[in-house]
């Protein structure tokens, strides 16, 4: 296998790359985030970025308090204001797993949880799949994995693809979020080329990043990977998610990436099954947009909570 | 202006978002009731007396009355400029002449919203274009060659260089004020006076660049701005103390004035149509090709004389990528010129509304295939949806004349010496656009394609520094960059 | 005993890389200055003008996509020819009245212009061209390019210099020509066409007509496939109506100081084409 012949798991038929780029991609992501969007049209898109978001918090330092007050906030992100929908989705380590899922208990709230030698992947197959296996057997709904880059970029795409295939039978029933860490691939070409590989491999969702490099989401790498993904959608008839990951930190941002996302893929991708933004400090700005939306004055980071 | 749908629904508004019909204000521009003839520095009426209306083309709703200049005007305006030349600005350094280009870059950056809301509002472009295209680019070109004003003799060294003295100057409708800006900037850089003549269907940004003009005290009579349509501008053309002659428009118009010009050996430069090949060959990266596409068609309306106007693509992904093509065209949202999120203004006249309706017609009729999207069109106004015709063959009608709407004809080629020879095969020969991530295959289609503009994996773009004009029959001379500077002054090596 | 009686010289066209009679079958007579005959030269018609139209479009893009260097040492080639037929050339323009050392001298700065010329195949890209500082990331160059197919009338005075100054700047770069040329003028055209039909110029590049101006000059400046005509040489009783055809497909009019040499003319025979490409990963 290299990146021209990707062959799809599930039928082996070929699958088609795309060569990208740079300038005109780049060109085409700026002109959609100039798209304004109607007053009465925004609580509709900053919900929506609320049902889409996937809480998260993935450092040493978490503990299962700090968790149910994550879980908390995803639940209910605005205590006072039932309107407000619930998040999509915690993004918590395996080790939290089971906390997540007592604090979630009776809501729509999903447990997706990083695994496989996060986030680097680069401890051997057997010891990755038993980490994931060990997440889905402590309650969670989503895994979300690295892509092997030191295996990508040697030129090893086999290898890169097998281990996402042996991922996703460790997946069971859990869904699988292949992270591509769009920052480290160097160039759209290769964003482009590893999220053909993940979903070929059996991906459910492909994601920019870990958040733990700088380099991390952008609305031009997102719309190139959206890209790939209308186009394997094309090929196969198969829909695969898209989460964006990484310094996304207001609600215009995120408004962005809904008219990326809705105008490259269309109605079906704006759905938490389908799209996710993954942030930490995201919710509270779109909250208080809400809030300015419902007051027609401007708020401040004291009315809405920390956590 | 509702977004349109995709075949298959999906449309943000169908899920509860709709974007923002974010009109811009017109407050900022103050349109007049009448506008004079700027002549001499002033704004004066026309001996005979006649004028006539300006619209706004998406509304036809009447924006001024316009003053059309006589053969009188004409010979005042020209007379206005020969004393100009004599008394001032022949006299002056570059470096002072550099002065007055670099006020009027700076007024026109100052201004630059209300410039762009009174483009769009004469003539029915879309505001982010008039907003980021046309007057950053105006700016743009003022600055660049104000530079050049006290430095001619690095760009022509070892030449005895002269202006030629009183320059006709006459432009089209579809970038009003930055082809003034062409026009102007090397005109007046290298120590012409001018006679400018805007479109009669757009003259309000000309004249509002005649107030500029002014506020930065412009010795009077170095630019004339003369208003008016066909007649207006051959009293310009057959003056006989005009020295040199540039025109930008049509083809058979260009051809008028060179038969004129010629007779009398006089310097002229023409920008004139085009028929520009578009090829996509199937390694390309087919969705920014897409964009390029659409850019190269749709942008201003295919109001533009280097527009990629032929789509060539590769036989082996033809069916895929006119797919790709007709979603995105699903996408397009067409409709009030002042909205931002316009992507397709109005067109820019009855006439031209009536050209490009007969010619696609004409296009039918012999075989196309006709796909436009399905979005609906404001009832007042003149409006084209943007429109592809597949199945044209080389023969046709469509594929060989120049629409100047949003018009994309689809042709297809098998190998490298197909799209060529296909690419070649017409009289006009102004820009061509090359999409292959093989940068072998890059140069040798550029070092081949007939066209004075070449586009490789992107399309529309200019910039002052980049020398833009034909071949063939698409014009001669270049505008921009240090070759455009050539058509102003006498023995500096250029076709004057 | 044989050999007495001189052999003269037929003038024939220049087409293709061949020598052929005008189809016409028709001539004129080109006297000395004593009156007399010096020979019968082949009058060019429409016709002609057409073939050798269609030979010159033949030759064009082979001989632009020669490199530089090749061409300039084919016109170099072309100089060697010249210095060595320099007598027959004294004798040619002594003939048709130009005194011997003006004569001389005429020849002598024909073969230094077309040095001159020849010098610059490999030159004036670089000087022309340019690389634009764009706003953006896009790589964007300027490069020259022939023109295409080139009209000339042939300057009548003075007959060599005058042609060498307008045949050498127009080819250079790669276009190909038409040449007319009329009266005493036809002997020294003709007598440059043997030059170049024997210094590797290849067939096409050049073509000559001799006839009359007049005839010739709608039927060129009207031909669609013709892209430039260069009037340096025309008669200044041309009425200057008989130019405007040249707007039938915008060609390229050309009119200079028959006996100028500067880089602004091989200019005068270039087309500027600007190349963008994006600079990107």
């Amino acid at each position: 296998m290299s990146t021209s012949n990707i062959t799809f798991r599930e039928t082996g038929s070929s699958i088609k790359v795309t060569p990208v780029d740079e300038v005109s991609l780049e060109a085409r992501a700026a002109s959609l985030a100039t798209r304004s969007i109607k007053t009465n049209s925004k609580r509709a898109a900053l919900h929506l970025a609320i049902r889409c978001m996937d809480l998260t918090t993935l450092e040493g330092a978490d503990t299962p308090e700090k968790v149910a007050s994550l879980c908390q906030k995803a639940k209910r992100p605005d205590p006072s204001n039932h309107d407000v929908p619930s998040v999509a989705a915690v993004c918590i380590y395996p080790e939290m797993v089971h906390h997540a899922v007592e604090a979630t208990k009776g809501s729509n709230v999903k447990v997706a949880s990083v695994a496989g030698a996060f986030p680097s992947g680069l401890s051997t197959i057997e010891a990755r799949t038993a980490d994931i296996a060990d997440a889905v057997k402590r309650g969670a709904d989503e895994i979300d994995i690295v892509l092997n880059r030191s295996a990508f970029l040697a030129g090893d795409e086999q290898r890169a693809f097998e281990e996402i295939v042996a991922s996703k039978d460790a997946c069971g029933k859990a869904h699988l979020k292949v992270i591509l860490e769009v920052g480290e691939l160097g160039s759209y070409d290769k964003i482009r080329q590893a999220s053909m590989l993940a979903m070929a491999a059996g991906a459910d969702f492909i994601k920019t990043s870990t958040g733990k490099i700088s380099q991390a989401s952008s609305l031009p790498r997102v719309l190139c990977m959206a890209e790939a993904v209308r186009d394997f959608a094309q090929q196969t008839n198969i829909s695969v998610g898209i989460k964006a990951a990484g310094g996304i930190r207001t609600a215009k941002q995120a408004w962005h990436y809904l008219v990326v996302i809705g105008e490259t893929l269309g109605t079906e991708w704006l759905s938490p099954e389908m799209f996710r933004i993954g942030a930490s400090s995201l919710l509270n700005d779109v909250l208080l947009q809400l809030k300015r939306l419902d007051s027609g004055s401007y708020s401040g980071p004291d009315y809405v909570t920390v956590d | 202006m509702g977004n349109s749908n995709s075949k298959d629904g999906s449309s943000l508004e169908d899920f509860g978002i709709e974007y923002a019909s974010a009109v811009e204000s017109t407050s900022l521009v103050n349109i007049k009731d009448k506008y004079g003839l700027f002549i001499d520095g002033n704004f004066v009426e026309s001996s005979s007396g006649k004028s006539f209306k300006t619209l706004d083309p998406s509304t036809e709703k009447p924006l001024s009355v316009v003053t059309e200049a006589s053969s009188d005007d004409v010979d005042r305006a020209v007379r206005a400029a020969s004393v100009s030349y004599e008394k001032y600005w022949k006299k002056m350094p570059g470096a002072d002449r550099a002065r007055y280009l670099f006020r009027i870059a700076r007024h026109l950056q100052e201004r630059a919203r209300e410039f762009a809301v009174l483009e769009t509002l004469d003539g029915g472009k879309p505001i982010k274009e008039s907003r980021d295209v046309d007057l950053p680019l105006a700016a743009a070109h003022f600055f660049y060659h104000a530079g050049w004003a006290d430095k001619l003799e690095y760009a022509f060294p070892q030449r005895k260089l002269e202006p030629h003295g009183v320059v006709g100057q006459i432009i089209p409708w579809n970038f009003p004020l930055l082809m003034a800006a062409w026009k102007l900037a090397p005109a007046l850089a290298c120590g012409n006076t001018v006679v400018l003549k805007p479109a009669e269907t757009t003259p309000l940004t000309a004249l509002l660049l005649a107030e500029v003009i002014r506020d930065v005290d412009l010795p009077p009579g170095v630019v004339n701005i003369v208003t008016g349509a066909g007649k207006t501008g051959s009293a310009i053309v057959e003056h006989p103390e005009v020295n040199k002659l540039a025109f930008t428009g049509s083809t058979e118009v260009g051809k008028l004035i060179q038969r004129s010009a010629v007779r009398r050996n006089l310097p002229l430069t023409l920008e004139l149509g085009g028929k520009a090949p578009h090829v996509i060959f199937e390694d390309a990266a087919l969705d920014q090709a897409i964009e390029g596409v659409i850019n190269g068609i749709f942008f201003n309306q295919g109001h533009v004389c280097c527009a990629g106007s032929r789509l060539l693509v590769q036989e082996s992904i033809a069916d895929n990528f006119i797919d790709r093509l007709q979603k995105r065209i699903e996408l397009l949202r067409v409709g009030n010129p002042l909205d931002k999120n316009t992507d397709i203004g109005a067109i820019n006249s009855q006439a031209q509304l009536e050209r490009i309706d007969q010619l696609v017609k004409a296009g039918i009729e012999e075989g196309a295939e006709v796909f436009k999207p399905s979005c609906s069109l404001p009832e007042n106004g003149y409006w084209y949806p943007p429109t592809v015709l597949t199945g044209v063959q080389q023969s046709h009608r469509v594929a060989r004349e120049e629409i100047f709407g949003p018009v994309l004809v689809v042709q297809t080629f098998r190998t490298p010496e197909e799209a060529l020879e296909k690419a070649n095969n017409t009289p006009y020969g102004l820009s061509a656009g090359v999409w292959t991530e093989k940068g072998s295959l890059i140069h040798w289609m550029t070092e081949r394609l007939r066209a004075g503009v070449i586009w490789a994996n992107t399309f529309n773009k200019f910039d002052p520094t980049s020398p833009f004009g034909g071949y063939k029959e698409s014009g001669f001379g270049r505008e921009g960059g240090m070759h455009g500077l050539a058509a102003y002054l006498k023995n500096s090596g250029g076709r004057s | 005993m044989t050999g007495k009686i001189p052999i003269a010289k037929t003038y024939k066209l220049f087409i293709d890389g061949a020598f052929p009679r005008s189809e016409s079958g028709r001539t004129f007579s080109v006297n000395d200055t004593e009156g007399e005959l010096i020979a019968n030269v082949s009058q060019a018609s429409r016709k002609d003008f057409r073939e050798a139209v269609r030979a010159a479009r033949a030759a064009q893009l082979p001989w632009a996509s020669r490199t530089a260097y090749n061409r300039g040492q084919i016109l170099y080639r072309v100089a060697e020819m010249l210095e060595s037929r320099k007598t027959e050339f004294v004798e040619l323009l002594k003939s048709i009245g130009v005194n011997s050392r003006s004569a001389a001298r005429e020849i002598e700065d024909s073969i230094q212009r077309w040095v001159w010329y020849a010098g610059w195949s490999d030159k004036y890209s670089q000087i022309l061209g340019s690389v634009n500082p764009v706003s953006g990331p896009y790589f964007n160059f300027t490069v020259p390019e022939p023109t295409g197919v080139v009209g000339i009338i042939a300057p009548t005075e003075p007959s060599m210099l005058g042609l060498i100054s307008r045949l050498a700047p127009a080819i250079v770069s790669g276009n190909t020509v038409v040449v007319v040329s009329e009266g005493h003028s036809s002997l020294t055209s003709v007598t440059i066409g043997e030059v170049l039909a024997t210094s590797d110029v290849p067939a096409g590049v050049v073509n000559i007509l001799t006839g009359d101006q007049t005839d010739l000059l709608p039927w060129m400046v009207g031909h669609l496939d013709v892209n430039a005509v260069d009037i340096s040489g025309i008669s200044p009783e041309t009425d200057p109506a008989l130019l405007e055809e040249a707007a039938s497909n915008v060609k390229r009019v050309i009119s200079r100081q028959v006996n100028e040499e500067s880089l602004e003319l091989i200019s005068d025979f270039l087309e500027m084409k600007t190349v963008w490409h994006p600079i990107g990963r």
